[in-house]
């Protein structure tokens, strides 16, 4: 059986995401079962773009016009800037042919990377499936990540 | 050194070149020998590291004018 790797996406920042997609397709790429599981700020990488922001109550409906999500929304860590570092640092990447995360993220899910996206979370914000990308392979809890992570050779929490 | 295929990575970097290594040795029978062009540095380390954990071997590497060469022999 092959050695797995998880990553816990905790965060939603694009920097944090191109490394965490750098280290689930290098895991993929040395034969290794790699699953990625979403939880909150991270669960917006995996939001589609174009999704619609439909949920109950007006603390979701705020939340969620302003957590809007989709991986090509996420911003920097730092040197965000309301967006100026961030379309800097893409043309940076462009020029260096460097992948986006939205590229990475396909790249990923191609080399058998298992996206798993938490219900608590979604539940709590009150968004449905609908939300989120084809790619995502389950929606499940604490423990489907914690059965893998109990076998897993690496664990990262990004 | 003699190659059965060759794989062009340059002016790739982190993570491409290790990606495409590992889909093209697929393609490979066991036995044959893969030459990886590449640009980044980063490959010195890497394919020697990709073939420590996969089980391939590392067969050697030539850099010339920035252009680094590597082969690696597919025995998985």
């Amino acid at each position: 059986m092959a050695e797995k790797m998880t990553l816990i996406m905790f965060s939603g920042d694009m920097d944090k995401a191109l490394a965490a997609f750098n280290l689930a397709i290098g895991g993929a790429s040395i034969g290794m079962e790699v699953s990625m599981f979403f939880t909150f700020w991270g669960l917006n990488i995996i939001k589609k773009n174009e999704g619609s922001m439909k949920s109950k109550g007006i603390m979701r409906k705020m939340l969620n016009f302003m957590n809007r999500g989709g991986a090509k929304r996420a911003g920097l860590s730092k040197f965000h800037m309301f967006g100026m570092g961030k379309w800097m640092m893409g043309k940076l990447m462009k020029n260096v042919k460097s992948p986006s995360v939205q590229e990475l993220m396909v790249m990923a899910h191609q080399s058998g990377v298992k996206f798993i996206a938490c219900t608590t979370t979604i539940g709590m914000m009150g968004l449905g499936k609908e939300a989120f990308i084809p790619e995502v392979d389950s929606y499940a809890g604490v423990a489907t990540y914690l059965a893998d992570a109990k076998d897993g050779r690496i664990n990262l929490f990004i | 050194m003699k190659a059965d295929a060759t794989l062009d990575c340059v002016g790739l970097y982190c993570p491409m070149p290790i990606h495409q290594t590992a889909n093209k040795l697929k393609e490979l029978k066991t036995g044959q020998v893969l030459e990886v062009l590449a640009s980044d540095e980063g490959i010195k380390e890497d394919a020697p590291a990709w073939c420590r954990a996969t089980g391939n071997e590392f067969i050697g590497m030539e850099e010339q004018g920035g252009e680094i060469k590597v082969y690696i022999k597919k025995t998985k």
